[in-house]
């Protein structure tokens, strides 16, 4: 008997000292404990919501919205319903972030670049933006640039003027446009279709000069054709709309950019900017001085060296930090709420003070940042996969 | 041992300070014409920025918003009669500080080197001169002879004892809590209602206390994502991802909102304790990441060295796997919680009175209408100067860590 009690310590003892045990254990505590935390605030949420008589539900999106949103992109009337309310907002951030990564990759690059530059002037200023940029917060600057620089712009009155094409003042930034929205969007998809097909002719191109030594011309010539047909589609048949000064001040035509959006924009883009260039010299000092050392030594000047050696090494280091830098600028787009620009976030927190469902709104706030960031990492990850090391 | 010090070593300058000053400019600014065009253009564009900056701040800037609002700047609508507490939480802060500097210079040959003495210098100078702090020079002064005095002490004492600093870090743990008795009252003190916190108290407070809360919680989130037991793995995962997916201006907003729906009947805490834990909340997430980043550069052998000397799970993680991973995540730690510190501004838009919400609503006041520029320059510049030491000291951080020199 009393070694058959022993036994069953033993075991215990055993199974007290066995890591399996422990971690089985563990996993049951754990899921219990998150379980049990959950049902309780989901009851908790269940009651709150009962005694304010909003039981969970979408229902609501179909309601008419009845606020009017300042600018949009596609077409709006007060008495439409939420979710026309909020497409509206989604294009806004849409918008905001596709002009906000085009131009942070631009300036971003840029500076990153300059930072390598032999001109002693040019690396110090881009170390100074980088390190004055980063290290004050996004808001502040957003209120900076909507506030202390285009909220002092002059008035509409004595506007300014740039060569009768584009007009600046304190209520936005006014530049020629196309007649229509399809002509507009027409425009950028021949522009980006025209850049991928100069692309692969340049490949094939190259291609065949290696291969052969020789030849190439038939693509220049295609090449030459498709620039020609994309100037001519760029500047006859977007049929331009210049802005022009009204007699008492104020513009008509072309396309109005509100004060807030193009604060927005100046204030991601800037703010970004700095982190990205940050990412380009870490990725720049990355690749190792021999090749540097080996591209000079074949003749190359150090722009052509940075462009064809340095550049294509340092993408592989630069790209997938530059992802979740994209989908930063793409969550702080909605900071532009604070200075009245109607993006998503800012139609939804009109939805919520209206409807009284926090619940219902933010569970589609996180499904839309979710998803456009899910649209970045998937472009994003398929960038990366051709920049990849191409091994044998 | 050889006679070459590293440290003469490392102060000798390449052949630079060879080059005179017009053979510098031919190289470094005008080396071909691309270069000089560059640096013309540059060069009329600054001039240019400068000379209108400079006739804005002399000229068109009325400053005086600053100096008749820095109380409410650095405090909110706290109390004045009550400002002397915030004053004595400054001091104990100097003085922890200081003693900190002393104990961690110790076996420098001298605390107060050249540049140190300069440095002093100049914040004196500053504090006499700059017309916004003049009328507390009188109290500012004895801060930086504090910092100074217990500086030499802590160097003292730290060469008497050298086990004091874990008392130094435990010291700066208990001045937490001294820093949340000062300013919220209670056991003697008046109360002093979180309503009327703010400034750059509310936003030191916060956030430290972020800082404080999201470091153990970011390390758990990073271990959970790492471990091998799939339900662990599954909810770390799924949270980080999850809160990583949201902007932080909607998080902190429902937040405020949900919070109360969320606790049962009653329970509403305060809006600074639902904005912190907020903040932190999200900041986890982030800081998780940067964690496992740490994590996975621990080379695979020390796990199991530590396995095969006979520790335990967590033993492994605490005594090897953990010290490596954090040295190595450092920089990317504090470039957290820089953004941390950086997302507190982001309280204003719930409401709070922290430094940005109390310039906007100094800004409100029709007597200072129109002074944004001033008024965010002058922030801007406060917080430049926070996450500026954050990132010099996350470098000091590193050089002293770094082990493999």
């Amino acid at each position: 008997m009393v070694s058959d009690s022993g036994g069953e310590k033993m075991s215990l003892k055993a199974m007290l000292r066995d890591e399996r045990f422990w971690k089985i254990a563990f996993q049951v505590i754990t899921l219990l404990v998150v379980i049990g935390i959950f049902s309780f605030l989901i009851s908790n949420l269940n009651r709150n919501l009962a005694q304010q008589g909003n039981a969970f539900g979408f229902g609501f999106i179909t309601n008419p919205a009845g606020f009017s949103i300042g600018e949009s992109a596609i077409e709006y009337r007060p008495n439409d319903p939420y979710w026309r309310a909020l497409m509206v907002g989604l294009s806004n951030t849409l918008t905001l972030v596709a002009s906000g990564i085009v131009f942070t990759t631009i300036l971003g690059i840029s500076a990153g670049v300059a930072s390598f530059s032999n001109n002693w002037l040019l690396y110090k200023l881009s170390r100074v933006y980088v390190g004055l940029v980063r290290n004050v917060p996004l808001l502040l600057q957003l209120f900076f640039w909507y506030f202390a620089i285009y909220g002092t712009l002059p008035r509409p009155e004595n506007q300014i003027d740039f060569l009768g094409l584009s007009y600046l003042n304190n209520r936005g930034v006014y530049i020629p446009w196309p007649s229509s929205a399809g002509l507009a969007l027409l425009g950028i998809a021949s522009t980006i279709a025209a850049a991928v097909a100069a692309f692969y002719l340049w490949q094939w191109r190259t291609k065949l000069r290696i291969e052969t030594g020789s030849g190439g011309q038939a693509q220049l010539i295609a090449l030459g054709i498709l620039a020609l047909v994309l100037i001519l589609i760029l500047t006859v048949g977007m049929n331009w709309q210049v802005p022009e000064a009204v007699e008492r001040g104020g513009v008509t035509g072309g396309l109005r950019l509100s004060r807030e959006f193009v604060a927005s924009l100046s204030a991601l883009v800037f703010y970004t900017s700095a982190f990205v260039a940050e990412i380009v010299r870490a990725g720049i000092q990355s690749v190792s001085k021999g090749q540097w050392e080996a591209a000079r030594s074949l003749g190359l000047n150090p722009g052509l060296v940075m462009r064809l050696v340095v550049f294509p090494q340092a993408m592989r280091v630069i790209i997938p930090p530059m992802n979740s830098e994209y989908m930063n600028l793409t969550k702080n787009s909605s900071l532009a709420f604070a200075v009245a620009f109607p993006e998503i976030y800012s139609v939804a927190n009109t939805t919520y003070n209206q409807t009284g469902r926090p619940v219902e709104v933010f569970l589609i706030l996180m499904a839309t940042y979710l998803l456009i960031c899910l649209v970045i990492t998937l472009v994003m990850n398929q960038l990366n996969r051709a920049v990849q090391f191409k091994e044998r | 041992m050889t006679s070459v010090t590293p440290d003469s070593f490392s102060s000798a300058p390449p052949e630079v300070s060879s080059l005179g000053p017009v053979a510098w400019m031919k190289k470094h600014l005008f080396s071909d014409w691309f270069n000089s065009l560059l640096t013309i253009i540059i060069v009329s564009l600054l001039g240019l920025g400068a000379y209108r900056f400079l006739t804005w701040a002399f000229i068109t800037a009325q400053w005086v918003v600053i100096p008749n609002n820095l109380g409410l700047f650095m405090t909110g609508t706290y109390p004045s009669d009550l400002y002397v507490r915030i004053w004595a939480l400054l001091a104990i802060m100097c003085a922890l500080a200081g003693v900190s500097w002393g104990v961690l210079s110790r076996n420098l040959s001298t605390l107060f080197s050249r540049n140190v003495l300069i440095g002093i210098g100049v914040i004196c100078a500053f504090i006499i001169l700059f017309p916004a702090t003049r009328p507390s020079a009188l109290k500012l002064l004895p801060m930086v002879a504090i910092v100074a005095g217990m500086a030499a002490a802590g160097r003292a004492l730290g060469r008497q004892f050298p086990g004091i600093g874990k008392w130094v870090s435990l010291s700066w743990f208990l001045s937490y809590f001294v820093a949340l008795w000062l300013i919220g009252g209670g056991l003697g003190l008046t109360n002093v209602s979180t309503n009327d916190w703010g400034g750059l108290v509310l936003t030191l407070f916060t956030a430290v206390s972020g800082i404080a809360l999201c470091f153990p919680l970011g390390i758990v989130l990073a271990l959970g994502r790492r471990s091998a037991l799939p339900v662990v793995r599954w909810l770390s995962t799924a949270y980080i991802e999850i809160v990583r997916g949201v902007p932080l201006v909607a998080f902190l907003f429902m937040g405020q909102v949900m919070i109360p729906l969320f606790l049962p009947e009653g329970a509403r805490p305060d809006r600074v304790l639902r904005a912190i834990i907020a903040l932190s909340l999200f900041s986890a997430a982030y800081l998780a990441e940067n964690v496992r980043a740490g994590l996975q550069a621990v080379p695979r052998g020390q796990r199991e060295a530590a396995m095969s000397l006979g520790l335990n799970t967590p033993m492994t993680l605490g005594l090897i796997i953990l010290p490596q991973a954090l040295k190595i995540a450092i920089p990317a730690i504090v470039g957290q919680f820089i953004s941390l510190f950086q997302d507190t501004t982001l309280l204003a838009i719930v409401g709070l009175a922290e430094l940005l919400g109390i310039g906007r609503s100094i800004l409100a006041n029709p007597n200072y209408l129109g002074r944004y520029a001033e008024v965010y320059l002058f922030l801007g510049v406060i917080y430049w100067i926070f996450c500026y030491a954050m990132s010099l000291g996350s470098r000091k951080i590193e050089e002293k860590l770094n082990t493999e020199r």
